[in-house]
């Protein structure tokens, strides 16, 4: 297998005195589709956050390599110019900012061209969509296509989707999974990040996390499987100590919760 | 004198006049309007240049009586009643001098059932000390519409004094739409004062935008009384300073009358050593009216900008990007 695009390697995070992940381990690959399943609260979209370097996201411990870049302390900027981008699960409003100019700006030379297209591959009409502002007259379904078309657009190197399926309806989810095998196949590593194990069929790998860290890493079917417990038996197991997951009366715990028919780690 | 406006285009009338009919047009080109659109037949036009009215051109339904002050002009532009006015109409006041005062007393009445849009462009290009005042009275007619947008452009010097002040009344089933805009440009000092009494049924919505740098000075007082039963009033503001520029924006909402919703929203981005502050006041004397109000004052959204620097953009340009998408 090729050398990881993404490397995180023991990432810890500590937001105002609370434990938001605790020793994440991911690999994710180039073109690859690597789907982080969890449940709500599972730290998730933090781990998004602090892999595009966001305020408030800076590691308590760990690191994280992108194709050999250690990002540790480059901005947002600095970690996008390198082909990382993010499309946020509540995407911000614009005023003033029409779709097709937005859409353009992740693009080396803006394309007119090149935006229709990207609007066109989440089904919404250029001529319909392109100088409407992307503001809050927009659905939170239209803004999510939107967002999508600005990564699309943006053709990274690694596009982390934060719940692309929220709040989109049940045609919306086959647009999203086609668009995301068409990044993919167009070279874009994806982190698609959900809670919905629907998506997983679009996968090519599946993490599964929970309380913060990652469970499993392996096969998409694998982890909807125990996806389907919804993780009852690591939280029973965790009970009051989530962070002591090392302590052995815990592994014991998750022994007899079941959780030793989980596959482990990779790596 | 009074300059009835039944000529139409007043070429040619006295020495000078194209020159000075040039440079009012530059002028207004530079506030963002088209010069072309002055020429249009089916356009109604009215072109004040400090105290010289240099084209009033009148279309069936639109009347302009203007005559000129000793520091400007007083006008009264009439929509008749009934009127359904297709075209915006173009309004072009301005001073081409670095120095100069001009006073605009404009009485706006759109009759009754009346529909039209008008397009104002103010300009000051040379400005150095020019100051500008306007005393508008406006008076929307039952069940009319008029839609009120203004651009100014003040030059680069920060030299101009612009003092708007207008009385507003929206009588029932009316619309009221505004939208003054100084965002090219120093701004100088700008002290916006408006009364808006807004009858049942009617509609006042008011958006002002300006960007203030330097030692620019904004002020932006609006008052909107929802007077009638289910009287509708909106009040939108986008200002952004910087340098040491100043903005004060003081609101204030009434509702009196059963059923009237009215609701104030203020957006000021501040940066460098500005100053922004926001005094929404909600005055409610009827308990089936409702009036809110948000406001965000400061820096600008940090969900925004991140999203911004997501796409490669480095701060300054995300800064600027929201900045100019918010006061566009």
């Amino acid at each position: 297998m090729s050398q990881p695009l993404l490397l995180v390697e023991d990432f810890s995070l500590n937001r105002n005195g609370r434990q938001i992940l605790s020793r994440v381990n991911l690999a994710v690959h180039p073109g690859q589709v690597h789907i982080l399943l969890g449940l709500n609260g599972s730290g998730k979209s933090s781990l998004a956050f602090a892999l595009m370097g966001c305020e408030g996201y800076a590691p308590e411990s760990g690191r994280i390599l992108f194709a050999g870049h250690d990002l540790t302390g480059l901005s947002i900027t600095e970690r996008a110019r390198l082909g990382i981008t993010l499309a946020w699960q509540e995407p911000a409003r614009f005023e003033g900012i029409p779709i097709g100019k937005y859409v353009s700006l992740g693009m080396k030379e803006a394309d007119q061209d090149k935006v229709s297209a990207a609007l066109e591959a989440v089904a919404m009409p250029p001529k319909y969509y392109g100088f409407r502002p992307a503001d809050r007259t927009l659905s939170g379904g239209e803004r999510k296509r939107v967002e999508l078309a600005a990564v699309f657009a943006m053709h990274p190197r690694l596009a982390i989707l934060d719940e692309p399926d929220s709040g989109i309806d049940v045609l919306g989810l086959n647009d999203i999974a086609v668009l995301v095998r068409r990044m993919a196949s167009g070279g874009t590593a994806i982190l698609l990040i959900t809670h919905r194990d629907e998506m997983v069929g679009v996968a090519d790998v599946a993490s599964l996390m929970c309380a913060g860290t990652i469970l499993f890493t392996g096969s998409p079917s694998e982890a909807r499987r125990y996806y389907a417990t919804r993780c009852t038996p690591h939280l029973e197991a965790l009970g009051s100590q989530p962070w002591d997951s090392s302590l052995p009366e815990v592994r014991q715990a998750l022994a007899s919760n079941g959780a030793e028919r989980l596959p482990r780690k990779e790596g | 004198m009074t300059v009835v406006a039944e000529r139409k285009h007043a070429a040619g009338q006295r020495p000078g006049w194209a020159d000075e009919m040039a440079a009012i047009l530059d002028a207004y080109k530079q506030a963002g309007g088209d010069p072309q659109s002055l020429q249009l037949p089916e356009v109604a036009t009215l072109v004040i240049s400090a105290n010289d009215v240099l084209m009033a051109h009148e279309i069936p339904g639109v009347r302009f009586d203007a005559e000129p002050l000793e520091q400007g002009v007083k006008a009264r532009i009439l929509v008749e009643a009934g009127a359904k006015i297709e075209r915006p109409v173009h309004l072009c006041f301005g001073v081409i001098p670095a120095e100069g005062v001009q006073e605009i007393l404009a009485e706006y009445e759109i009759g009754e059932g009346a529909e039209a849009q008008f397009l104002a462009h103010c300009s000051f290009p040379n400005a150095v000390k020019v100051q500008h005042r306007m005393q508008a009275h406006i008076h929307v007619g039952k069940n009319a519409s008029l839609t009120y947008t203004e651009e100014h452009f003040h030059g680069q010097s920060g030299g101009v004094e612009v003092l708007p002040r207008a009385e507003v009344r929206v009588e029932d089933g009316g619309r009221f739409i505004t939208t003054f805009s100084l965002t090219r440009g120093r701004i100088g000092r700008m002290e916006l004062d408006y009364q808006v009494e807004v009858g049942a049924g009617a509609v006042a919505e008011m958006t002002t935008k300006a960007y203030g740098y330097a030692d620019d000075r904004v002020t932006v007082n609006e008052v909107v009384r929802l007077n009638g039963e289910k009287a509708r009033g909106l009040t939108r503001t986008r200002v952004a300073v910087r340098d040491r520029a100043l903005s004060g924006i003081f609101t204030t909402m009434e509702g009196n009358a059963p059923g009237a919703r009215g609701h104030m929203d203020c957006t000021e981005v501040v940066r460098d050593s500005a100053e922004a502050r926001n005094t929404p006041l909600v005055i409610v004397r009827d308990d089936q009216a409702q009036v809110t109000h948000e406001a965000a004052i400061g820096s600008v959204n940090r969900k925004e900008l991140e999203t911004l620097l997501a796409r490669g953009l480095d701060e300054e340009e995300a800064v600027d990007l929201i900045i100019r998408g918010m006061i566009r």
